[in-house]
């Protein structure tokens, strides 16, 4: 018999208590799918500022024909000299980039770890906002990039725009329904890389990016 | 603190370098039981200044975020009730997930146990030609000592998680589920990693502090190269979607995402229990574990992914499905509820007795609450300390409240205590005593007579408290002060009182 076998034969007989009916027949889930709270805030983009820069990330609110520049900036500001942008980013940030004298690294070909590893900084647009928790969904569509470029940088800067940004995680989760029919990946990501290991004190930096500046986009 | 050496491989006695640092052996025949580790932990005062700063931290963080949610116990009822759904239909979903992920693109393994899962992970390794692998932290893999088995097979397992890390530099074993070198304070991570980090690969910076921004920083440069070379990494996972095929793992500090996106590929060890029916059920479990785990409205990273993506991350995935004992947890009625655990960790924080003696006393991989229900059901009650880990409570329901899968842990206790007396005593002591108790208070001469000897006693024994006595009563006296029997009984009192009563005094005065 394959292991396969045993452990489902296993599984059968440890359930005999339980009746031969669908699942959803047997047991009841009480809970609206895909709903946003009752007690969610009109103020959406504020709580979404303010709950991401609880995790000690940057954001800056941008006006929609500034974004080039804006990142940019943001690449200056904290000292990268190389730059990796994602094949799918508009051509306007490569412009701008390249025009602050930052080096645009593309993935085309492939980069080696080693090259990412050297590269400053990275710049990705987004796919979910979400205000409660403060979180940003990457599902690593073109303008996003394969997950190993918003990792390795030790800086991302992050677009998303306002219409991008939902109350909470269950109308985060519906949004998110067509990558995973799709079988993208995705990454969510709330805040720089963090970990409380030592004494359970809270230090932002260890492997992933050490700063997150995220580029809100007021449309 | 030097590599140690082992040896067996089979009939011939190989000696060889250890790769990695070596771990304390656990034996389970002959660990002492529950209340004889609990005691050696208590002696450590370290140990109990450590965990108390540490656990009622996160206590109290933990409250902070969850009230945030007014919806939180409507949350509690639909992680429980999909939970629910999911083990009691757990064929019917697994074959499921194992279809959703081949067509992902995954290779799908099944292991009945331990030994079964690492030889399945010691053979892709050696077929990818690789000496090394780099994991993401999990309970899984902790609870089949996949590290040890690739070690004897000589691959290294390097743990990446910061805590792991220290843990495994420090030749120790994990004592907390979230946090595994809880009982470490900052000062003792710097000297492990002084005296450890140099021996297997990048050295700590000079003039490393205690400061634990330079802790990590220094973790942050001794694992990135292992990360930028490895071929072949281990991950556990948190939950499986088995309507998309997709695997999720929950963590904070990027290691996971280094170890699942870098490498070519990609081992996860999956218990069968975690099992989720649809994506869609993520929104509850995605508010649930990360409030109750690491009491943040969100962990900093989650990564989600669905076998192979082409030109994204590694192109060879697979999954080992393993049992390894749940079936028997899900054989039981009343037990099989431990199954919903998500391994937040709530209920460790939250426990008085997790709180004094530590992790390391349970004599399991999984400690506290949790680990009191979950390793007597995994491992059987065979052992002395896993006969003794379901009396490693007070029972005071302080776990129940917290669970965010709403596992009733005290009466899973109450019936596995139940289980041990049937499976492994004869007559018991309490029933003796209740036997004597009976016939004792049968007469109310009997009675009178026991009084009078307590009596005795009493006027006799030094001090206020009885503590521990020799004899049938020193198991309960072992943790309990009794106060000392009065020198006088009510009886005593009341027949007095009457007397006086009778002789002509007014009554009004009391004895």
């Amino acid at each position: 018999m394959s292991s396969k076998e045993a452990i489902l034969g296993r599984i059968r007989s440890a359930l005999r208590d339980v009746p031969n009916v669908a699942a959803a027949d047997d047991v009841a889930v009480n809970w609206q799918y895909g709903q946003r709270p009752a007690t969610a805030t009109d103020d959406l983009l504020g709580l979404f500022v303010e709950r991401v820069e609880d995790y000690k990330a940057i954001v800056s609110w941008v006006v929609p024909n500034e974004v080039p520049v804006r990142i940019a900036n943001a690449l200056t500001d904290h000292g990268a000299t190389s730059a990796v942008l994602p094949a799918g980013a508009p051509a306007e940030w490569h412009e701008a980039v390249a025009a602050a004298g930052i080096a645009v690294v593309t993935d085309d070909p492939v980069l080696s770890h080693a090259e990412l590893d050297a590269t400053g900084g990275v710049v990705t647009a987004s796919r979910v906002g979400i205000a409660e928790t403060g979180t940003i969904v990457l599902d690593h569509a073109a303008d996003q990039g394969r997950r190993a470029l918003s990792l390795v940088p030790d800086l991302h800067v992050c677009v998303i725009r306002s219409d991008q940004v939902v109350s909470d995680v269950p109308e985060a989760v519906a949004r998110l329904q067509a990558s995973i029919d799709t079988r993208q990946p995705l990454t969510w990501i709330s805040g720089p890389s963090a970990t409380s290991d030592i004494e359970l004190n809270r230090v932002e930096g260890v492997h992933g990016p050490r700063t997150l500046h995220v580029l809100l986009v007021n449309e | 603190m030097s590599p140690e050496r082992t040896e067996t491989v089979q009939d011939t006695t190989v000696v060889h370098e250890r790769r990695t640092p070596a771990p304390p052996p656990v034996t389970l025949i002959g660990m002492p039981k529950f209340p004889k580790n609990a005691k050696k932990e208590l002696a450590n005062s370290q140990l109990r200044t450590n965990l108390r700063h540490a656990t009622t931290t996160i206590r109290n963080k933990r409250v902070k975020v969850v009230q945030e949610l007014p919806h939180w116990e409507d949350l509690r009822l639909a992680g429980e009730a999909i939970k629910n759904r999911t083990l009691r239909h757990l064929d019917t979903y697994l074959l499921q997930l194992e279809a959703s992920l081949t067509a992902n693109g995954a290779i799908v393994h099944w292991a009945n146990d331990a030994a079964e899962a690492n030889q399945i992970v010691i053979d892709i390794t050696r077929s990818k030609g690789a000496d090394e692998v780099v994991k993401v932290k999990s309970m899984a893999t902790q609870e089949i000592d996949l590290n040890e088995a690739l070690e004897e097979a000589g691959i290294a397992a390097w743990e990446t998680d910061l805590a792991e890390l220290i843990v495994q530099l420090g030749h120790d074993r994990p004592s907390h589920i979230l946090v595994p070198a809880i009982h470490r304070n900052r000062s003792e991570v710097r000297e492990i990693f002084l005296e450890e980090m140099g021996r297997y690969g990048t050295p700590p910076p000079e003039g490393l502090t205690d400061d634990p921004a330079m802790l990590a920083g220094a973790a942050r440069v001794h694992l990135r190269n292992k990360f930028l070379r490895a071929k072949v990494a281990v991950s556990g996972a948190n939950f499986a979607i088995a309507d998309s095929g997709t695997l999720v793992v929950v963590e904070s500090e990027g290691n996971g995402r280094m170890c699942l996106t870098l490498p070519d590929t990609l081992i996860s060890i999956v218990g069968i229990e975690k099992t989720l029916p649809t994506f869609a059920d993520l929104e509850v479990f995605m508010q649930l574990l990360p409030r109750s785990s690491t009491a943040e409205r969100m962990n900093p990273y989650t990564s989600m992914w669905s076998g192979v993506r082409e030109g994204d991350g590694p192109q060879e995935v697979h999954v080992v499905l393993v049992d390894n004992g749940r079936t028997k947890v899900l054989a039981d009625q009343v037990g099989r509820q431990a199954l919903r655990c998500i391994r937040c960790s709530a209920c460790l924080n939250i426990c008085p007795v997790y709180e004094r003696v530590g992790g390391h006393a349970y004599g399991s991989v999984y400690p506290g609450p949790i680990g009191a229900i979950l390793t007597p059901q995994l491992r059987g009650t065979a052992s002395e300390i896993d006969q003794s880990l379901p009396y490693a409570s007070s029972l005071c329901g302080a776990c129940f409240e917290v669970c965010p899968v709403r596992i009733n842990i005290p009466e899973v206790l109450v019936h596995l205590r139940n289980r041990v007396v049937e499976e492994h005593h004869g007559p018991s002591a309490w029933g003796m005593g209740m036997k004597v108790g009976g016939w004792v208070m049968g007469k109310g001469n009997r009675f009178g007579m026991l009084e009078k000897g307590a009596e005795l006693f009493g006027a006799v024994w030094p001090g206020d408290k009885v503590g521990p006595i020799p004899g049938p009563a020193s198991a309960w006296l072992g943790a309990r002060d009794l106060k000392k029997p009065p020198t006088e009984t009510f009886r005593d009192w009341w027949v007095k009182r009457e007397k006086a009563k009778r002789s002509g005094d007014s009554g009004q005065k009391d004895a």
